[in-house]
């Protein structure tokens, strides 16, 4: 039986009609968010962010890194000290057309060098000795606001959910491909164990599984439907990041509710051969970055978004001897969108002058990015999620 | 509640459920008898035949020598971990290896050599049932634990307050009950406390501070093991332990009143834990309908409970590494030293659909296909453990035996005597529409079905 003829025998048309009371159950946190969509995308392994956006006036950098800097000709120039890896036409275009705020020496205090800890440190938005089991999105969702009801206000693209997408009662939700999470629950099993459920007054731990599992079904209905209303016809790398990109788009373009995308594309822990492999990477990253900032500003969505560019830390100063790089600490963040107020290179470059044991010294703390997507680009007081208050920073 | 569900929770909270092997008429005074005078003898985690490295050799490598050696202690930190997920699922002691697995929730660490790991673990088993002044202080001189909490940086000169810290914060006295004061000198007290070239642990001598410490108000020349014994002497202690386990065993919701009286007679007895674990399954309220159904099994109990459940013996274990990862939990690789955060936190869209999905893909010796983000500390590029989801389930069930335990059962009765055997005892689901038309096929077909129905539903995750 497929999924559509049960629910017309079982005389209903939704999957939420099952569980009324479910989604009724909480209560609504007045707060109306206003304004942008956050997309997220995460570099896992920690990106070398000096040969991303090279320092190629400094001559520190090239007797740090006697084979693996990148020659001054060769950088995509967009200041007198800063200029992108040659592979990275992609955003440098995008720069050049205004739509890119960048800042360096990103970071915080204490910087842990372990690539789980210090991605637990960027999704929970915590301090570097504190412990939380919620993530900054998650945390948003917990907070009730009008929006967040739905399953599918904070999507990640991907088959298992980020710690960032994590809450206390409500999670983030996670899909990579629609149409197979759609087929896989369309088999019956999953509408018959729902019958006849009813929301309970006490909030059991069974009511909340159930609840999850409405959710999961609604949310599957509705994600698949956005994305086989308006697929991208844009083209897109043939790469995971591509086709997760142009999968957002899809779904931003049907006009879906989600306020928060979330993807993240790995491989950037290159202790070894880096050159090869941030050529590869990076040309993937760049070109999926300008396809989904096109697509987006073509179909008139691009003023409503902002999107993040980031990885848990950057790579040590000093090359090592496996033509590589270790694990470092601040690093630079990419921030995209088609109505940036500031626009450009934020700050100054990093200061290879002065480190911490050949580690760069972080100059803004990560929360203050954070604080300023909440703040100001959907408009929600981020002292609820930060737990206290980062000054906002002006790029929206 | 009767009796066959009163020894059914208590299986299923202090162990990893009933056995394939249990006979049906379990007692519950024999249930619990058993559960803690199995405990005496108990396999050692070791793989034969492995080479141990200390990490002493290892600083001797040239990096690529290193980096291939690596990726061999990786691979032999998973055997383990298949290794412990299957006497799990078959010891008889199973209250050590339920403890056990509490213990490495609390006293989480997380390290690349494999020979690490093996003493790591084989030290919680050994103390699991012991005296938690004397896991506490095994613990505080594992060299995986000293490593992973930086003490072996904790010198006389330029302290190191991370392990100082945490045995407060996370493993004894929790947060709130202790000064910054009290940190600052008690990692003074740890200075030293290292580990040798063979990696054992040893004080080093020159790099130990021994000069004057107050902690908790009082001054002296305080050791280490000072510290260590002053923690034990604080109600704090106690209090925090007892309510973690409480909640670990009980139920995430506390009640106070509880942990206060098991707290008091925690740190009377010295910290006896199985005599606390006895007060704990013998307390009325502890079969209490609020407690029943109202854990969520976290992703190893569930694993293992439908190992043992239905005898699930597999000829490549492998694709259960990816199980626990897609779900949150892999053995040896807890998310940071405060250890699982569990409760509802192990649930989401994906986690609780692949819950769902699992008993049958296992039934259907099917994969997984799914993919997972790789963050392994050592191999963050990886993506050969993607293929492991792809990987067939090479795994059979042994419906014999399971189908067995229902011998005497009427037709008319199956779906109550397979719900119970399943699910938590207060759970009563209907018999789906679709298993009512089939009450006519043979029987073990019936109960196969029935069986694979129940533990896909939400109400199996619950214990």
């Amino acid at each position: 039986m497929k999924r559509r003829q049960f629910l017309q025998l079982s005389g209903l048309t939704t999957t939420a009609a099952l569980i009324p009371g479910f989604l009724k159950a909480f209560e609504t946190n007045l707060s109306v968010l206003s304004g942008k969509r956050i997309v997220i995308v995460q570099l896992s392994g920690g990106n070398d962010g000096l040969n991303t956006l090279v320092p190629f006036s400094n001559n520190i950098y090239y007797e740090a890194r006697p084979r693996l800097a990148i020659a001054a000709d060769q950088v995509l120039k967009i200041s007198d000290d800063a200029g992108f890896h040659p592979a990275l036409l992609g955003m440098k275009y995008l720069y050049d057309e205004g739509m890119m705020s960048i800042y360096n020496s990103v970071g915080y205090p204490n910087p842990d060098r372990s690539h789980f800890r210090s991605m637990d440190i960027w999704h929970t938005a915590s301090n570097s000795d504190e412990y939380l089991n919620t993530g900054w999105i998650g945390r948003l969702l917990d907070s009730n606001c009008k929006g967040t009801e739905h399953a599918w206000f904070a999507i990640e693209a991907d088959d298992t959910l980020s710690l960032a997408m994590k809450g206390s009662r409500r999670s983030g939700f996670a899909v990579k491909d629609p149409k197979r999470l759609h087929a896989a629950l369309s088999d019956p099993f999953y509408q018959q164990v729902q019958v006849g459920k009813q929301a309970s007054e006490q909030e059991s731990e069974l009511s909340f599984l159930y609840k999850t599992l409405a959710s999961t079904t609604s949310g599957a209905d509705y994600i698949y439907e956005k994305s086989q209303a308006k697929p991208s016809s844009a083209s897109y790398p043939q790469h995971e990041l591509g086709k997760s990109l142009k999968e957002i788009s899809g779904l931003i373009q049907a006009g879906s509710e989600s306020r928060i995308y979330y993807t993240s594309i790995s491989g950037f822990d290159t202790h070894v051969r880096q050159a090869e492999t941030q050529q590869r990477l990076f040309q993937v990253v760049g070109d999926s970055l300008k396809s989904f900032c096109m697509d987006l500003k073509a179909s008139g969505n691009f003023n409503d978004t902002v999107v993040m560019v980031f990885s848990e830390f950057g790579r040590r100063v000093k090359q090592n001897a496996s033509n590589g790089t270790d694990h470092g600490t601040a690093n630079s963040v990419f921030l995209l969108g088609g109505n940036l107020k500031n626009a450009g290179l934020r700050n100054a470059m990093p200061d290879l002058t002065k480190l911490d044991d050949g580690d760069l010294i972080h100059q803004l703390d990560f929360r203050r990015i954070y604080a300023s997507l909440l703040d100001q680009g959907i408009g929600f007081d981020s002292t609820q999620i930060l737990g206290r208050k980062f000054d906002s920073l002006d790029f929206i | 509640m009767t009796e066959a569900q009163k020894t059914a929770h208590l299986l299923r909270r202090a162990g990893f459920g009933y056995s394939l092997r249990d006979k049906s008429n379990l007692s519950f005074d024999e249930a619990l008898t058993r559960l803690f005078s199995s405990n005496n003898t108990y396999e050692e985690l070791y793989l034969q035949g492995e080479e141990r490295v200390t990490m002493a050799e290892l600083r001797k490598m040239t990096k690529e020598e290193r980096r291939e050696i690596l990726d061999d202690l990786a691979a032999n930190v998973k055997k383990l971990n298949l290794d412990w997920l299957k006497i799990m699922g078959k010891a008889d002691g199973q209250l050590r290896e339920k403890m056990s697995l509490f213990w490495h929730g609390h006293f989480a660490v997380r390290v690349r050599g494999f020979a690490q790991v093996e003493s790591y673990i084989n030290t919680l088993r050994k103390y699991a049932l012991g005296n938690f002044g004397d896991l506490l202080m095994a613990m505080s001189k594992e060299p995986a634990m000293l490593r992973f909490l930086n003490n072996v940086q904790n010198k006389k000169n330029s302290p190191n307050e991370n392990f100082a810290r945490e045995v407060m914060e996370l493993f004894t006295l929790g947060r709130g009950n202790y000064t910054e004061h009290d940190i600052k000198d008690a990692a003074r007290a740890f200075t030293g406390w290292g580990v040798n070239d063979s990696d054992e642990f040893e004080l080093k001598v020159n790099q130990h501070d021994t000069g004057s410490k107050t902690i908790f108000g009082k001054t002296g020349n305080w050791e280490g093991e000072d510290v260590i014994r002053m923690i034990l002497e604080r109600d704090e202690t106690s209090i925090y332990i007892t309510r973690k386990i409480y909640r670990f065993f009980v139920n995430d919701q506390v009640n106070e009143t509880h942990v206060a009286a098991l707290a008091k007679d925690f740190k009377a007895s010295n910290y006896d834990i199985p005599k606390l674990l006895k007060q704990l399954f013998t307390a009325d309220w502890f079969y209490a309908d609020e407690n029943q159904g109202a854990h969520i099994k976290s992703p190893v109990e569930l694993i293992v409970e439908l190992n043992r459940t239905f005898g699930i013996s597999y000829d490549n274990a492998q694709p259960l590494l990816a199980v626990q990862r897609v779900l949150g939990q892999t053995l040896f690789f807890p998310p940071n030293v405060s250890g699982w955060a569990g409760g509802r936190n192990w649930i989401d869209n994906s986690t609780l659909i692949t819950r769902m999905n699992l008993p049958k893909k296992l039934a259907e010796a099917g994969g997984l296909d799914m993919s997972f983000k790789s963050m392994d500390d050592e191999s963050p590029n990886e993506f050969q453990q993607a293929s492991q989801l792809k990987n067939k389930f090479n795994c059979r069930f042994n419906w014999e035996l399971f189908e067995a335990k229902f011998a005497d059962v009427a037709t008319e009765n199956l779906w109550q005597a397979v719900s119970e055997n399943l699910l938590a005892s207060k759970i009563k689901p209907d018999l789906p529409d679709y298993l009512k038309q089939k009450l006519t096929n043979p029987r073990p077909e019936i109960i196969r079905l029935m069986a694979l129905y129940l533990v896909r539903l939400p109400e199996y995750q619950l214990a």
